[in-house]
């Protein structure tokens, strides 16, 4: 196993940051720690990971820690909760601050009992020592600053002896959310709230040629019609009003028309004829390479998915002056900050943005989006906050949708039908449109205004942040030579922006798909094919950990199927590998899933298995149901009935063994699962069915066309 | 303005509202109650589901009128901090949830269930929640928990 080296000569990333100690965590009078983190709670489990962190670092019971909600008057900024980053950025830098902390107030009681350090001991905040000696943390707490900046060289404690990190405690979020009491932003309530909602163009892009407002103005209750080039929305008294107002406002609308969208039956012909950008992710050579005897080349695409969120996204905005506060659930508060100033051409000083818990977003949705929407309307409401929430139709068209990819493998074989050369390309949107990261912003309202920005065309992060339309592209397998690119469309007619994994569902579908294909011609048993191709033992151990579980190769019977995937998420996080069991011939039914996954040191194991069980579910979600649908003009898949997800009587059963090692530095578990599932759900309907699906996602039709083929 | 007569949470209460307007958009915004979620408006995600009577249904398609001298139960009426439900003490145990923006409709629908049949299997149980949709992934979670809250209600 590895060690750590005992006292790392840098800060932490996010520490280093946001250096001041104070930022991270303050004493209170009542025996409380407050802890202020700039990750939020998404539905992850974070806030109750980082509160199992401090606790241990500081030696207090959990029930101590008060988990602060991000802001950006209080808290540090960490950019975006994404990434499956936030235990790693947050986790690492709130460690190194409580040991650094609890450092400095060691010292401070020794100085005031007169005792060494060496010989206090600490127990939930109580320090004492020999002679019946006596202080706690909010004691000393007046008298030591921690307006002071975290210094590199503290040592937080050795695994062994954490007492809470490491163990599953009970999320401290779930009470409320299952008493029913108010928590999410939707159910939060401020003194004079209005709501106001927008009125959005059918057809894509298309222009607000004319309004007539006298509908509108007829509705009881109307505050405002708020009018900006192609931005137009109301303000009322009631929700009840807000929509009764906007439905009177769409009759009395004019559009232009939209703009062209693409054929969604042949996406891959799509994304390749459009303008792009191509940049080499990866390449490797030999020295001496080995005779071709023949070569495999397999296309594989996925169609854009909808983040589809259970609730709409939703934000308050309260105008003061030319002051603004707005109520968001976005991701990162600061980067959403960065952006409405630029929006408003206001300094970012004049913009309080303070996140409130949403539904699960599962990457960029429209939560950025709306709180533009209510700050734009709140402006027309005297002062009165102005809540905003998209309609389902909404959040199912206008939110960014995860990228369209097209994937092609070439893999050179030699006369043994080993790999000598693996050549993977990638056709796709950029996978980030994430606000504050540019001169422009992302959100959607700034685009329609009469003076509008430009309408922002997705990125990808670099290779050394994990990349985005390539992130997993480069092959974990030892093969003698690759050569990795990645074709980013600079056209974007559809919107895209972060999913869950990025491109890393894609492409780890693509490399494991047409892997089970080689090994299955070279008549080799899947799961031999890969250990033998790989090096790293930590990437061995998930797969036999998986295979063991599943009791690899269960014995074949007629109309089932076993199929195995594998992935490091970003090359660099999670080690995830997944078996699936499926049934079936037209239509699929995955039965199992088992999983095994190594995050190293799983702060809270069970909220590890959580977040690998529902990675899983979506994932089969997205294999076997999941497409944005449309046709030339328009989004069609706007509701539950045209964008269907996994049902209660569809989803598997998952199994997930967690490989604990508690001395590697924890990663994070949010997305590692998605890319393994996909191909292992993928592999096992060619072992049930003999026919290869390699577009996504695995419908009735597909299999059909597929053995029609075959 | 009519009024309409119900009894929510064991309350009798009289709503001078619109009949028309949905019973979400009653509880929501005419009474505060903010425990059913809206998530589509349709009737299509189970987020805003209330028992009526013995039933689950969505409260946002289903219009005030409707629920005239009934009995109407929202995730408030289900159990409180001091006396949970078996339900929700069971949804805390399995910790069966991610994000929880579903869980209060499913909550309703379980218990709903849980009042025609005290001890469903899991297909039972996924069939008496298959019209309620989770996108966290959370539903093994979810299954369980139910199980076990059956278990303890029959336990006594």
């Amino acid at each position: 196993m590895n060690q750590r080296a005992p006292s790392p000569p840098t800060l932490p990333v996010s520490l280093a940051a946001n250096p001041k100690l104070s930022s991270w965590l303050k004493f209170s009078s009542s025996g409380q720690v407050t802890v202020s983190p700039g990750k939020v709670e998404i539905g992850q489990g974070i806030v109750t990971a980082l509160a199992q962190i401090a606790a241990d670092e500081l030696d207090i019971d959990l029930s101590r820690v008060q988990m602060i909600r991000a802001s950006t008057v209080v808290s540090p900024n960490e950019g975006v909760t994404s990434g499956s980053l936030s235990i790693q950025q947050s986790g690492r830098a709130l460690r190194h601050a409580c040991a650094e902390v609890r450092h400095i107030l060691l010292q401070q009681a020794a100085e005031r009992l007169g005792v060494g350090s060496e010989a206090l001991h600490i127990e939930d905040g109580i320090i004492s020592g020999p002679g019946n000696v006596r202080t706690s943390y909010w004691e000393l707490a007046d008298e030591v600053s921690l307006d002071r900046d975290a210094t590199p060289g503290v040592t937080p404690k050795i695994a062994t002896s954490r007492a809470l990190a490491g163990h599953s405690v009970q999320r401290i979020d779930i009470p409320d959310k299952v008493l029913g009491r108010p928590r999410f932003i939707h159910d939060h309530a401020l003194a004079g709230m209005l709501h106001g909602r927008v009125l959005r163009p059918e057809h894509a892009r298309a222009k607000l040629r004319d309004l007539s407002e006298d509908g509108a103005r007829a509705v009881a209750g109307l505050v405002a019609i708020v009018r900006d080039g192609s931005f137009a929305g109301v303000v009322s008294e009631t929700e009840h009003g807000a929509e009764a107002a906007l439905n009177a406002l769409r009759k009395g609308a004019t559009w232009s028309d939209g703009e062209l969208l693409p054929d969604e039956n042949d996406l891959a012909s799509f994304l390749k004829a459009q303008p792009s950008e191509s940049t080499v992710i990866g390449q490797k050579t030999v020295a001496a390479p080995g005779t071709v005897a023949r070569t495999i080349r397999r296309q594989y695409t996925r169609p854009y998915i909808a983040h589809a969120s259970i609730a709409p996204s939703c934000a308050m905005a309260q105008w003061d002056g030319d002051r603004v506060h707005v109520w968001t659930h976005s991701q990162g508060v600061y980067l959403l900050r960065a952006d409405l100033a630029l929006v408003l051409n206001l300094p970012v000083e004049n913009i309080t943005v303070e996140h409130l818990e949403g539904a699960g977003c599962y990457g960029h949705n429209a939560a950025d989006d709306v709180a533009l929407d209510a700050v734009l309307l709140a402006k027309s409401a005297g002062g009165r906050p102005v809540r905003v929430q998209w309609s389902r139709h909404g959040e199912m068209s206008d939110a960014p949708f995860g990228a369209a990819m097209a994937i092609e493998i070439e893999a050179d074989l030699d006369a043994q039908g080993e790999i000598i050369d693996w050549r993977h390309s990638i056709w796709s949107n950029g996978h980030v449109a994430r606000p504050g990261r540019a001169a422009q912003p992302a959100l959607l309202a700034a685009f329609e205004l009469q003076n509008p920005f430009p309408r922002m065309v997705s990125t990808n992060p670099p290779q050394a942040n994990g990349g985005g339309g390539d992130r997993n592209s480069v092959p974990l397998y030892d093969f003698p030579s690759w050569h990795i690119e990645s074709h980013r469309l600079t056209t974007m007619p559809i919107r895209t922006s972060a999913l869950r994994t990025l491109g890393g569902q894609g492409n780890v579908f693509a490399i494991e798909s047409i892997l089970d294909e080689i090994a299955a011609e070279h008549g080799e048993d899947p799961v031999a094919f890969r250990l033998r191709h790989l090096r790293d033992e930590r990437a061995k151990d998930v797969i036999r950990a998986v295979a063991a579980r599943a009791g690899w190769k269960p014995e074949k019977q007629p109309g089932i199927g076993h199929g195995i995937g594998f992935g490091r998420y970003k090359n660099t996080g999670a080690y995830c590998a997944a078996i699936a069991e499926i049934e079936g011939a037209e239509e699929i039914n995955v039965r199992k899933l088992t999983l095994a996954v190594d995050v190293g040191e799983a702060i809270n194991p069970d909220g590890v298995i959580n977040q690998i069980e529902g990675g899983a579910i979506q994932a089969t979600s997205w294999v076997l149901k999941e497409r944005v649908r449309f046709d030339r003009e328009r989004i069609t898949s706007t509701s539950w009935t045209e964008y269907p997800i996994l049902r209660f009587s569809e989803v598997p059963d998952v199994e997930v063994e967690v490989i604990q090692r508690p001395d590697i530095d924890p990663v994070g578990a949010g997305e590692a699962a998605l890319g393994p599932v996909t191909a292992a759900i993928a592999n096992a309907v060619f072992d049930a069915l003999g026919v290869r699906v390699r577009d996504l996602p695995i419908t009735r039709d597909r299999i059909i066309a597929a053995i029609d083929l075959s | 303005m009519p009024s309409v007569r119900f009894r929510l949470n064991g309350v009798e209460l009289e709503v001078d509202a619109d009949p028309d307007r949905s019973l979400l958009d009653i509880l929501r915004g005419h009474l505060g109650m903010t425990g059913p979620h809206f998530g589509c408006g349709a009737g299509e995600c189970g987020a805003c589901n209330v028992i009526v009577g013995d039933r689950a249904i969505s409260a946002c398609d289903t219009p005030l009128w409707s629920v005239a001298d009934r009995d109407v139960t929202t995730i408030e009426g289900l159990g409180t901090s001091e006396r949970p439900h078996p339900l929700q003490r069971a949804f805390i145990a399995e910790q069966a949830l991610q994000c929880g923006y579903c869980v209060s409709g499913i909550l309703m629908s379980a218990a709903a269930l849980l009042k025609r049949n005290p001890s469903p299997t899991s297909r039972e149980v996924k069939e008496a929640l298959d019209r309620n949709l989770c996108r966290c992934g959370s539903h093994n979670r979810m299954v369980r928990a139910v199980l076990r809250a059956a278990e303890e209600m029959a336990a006594g």
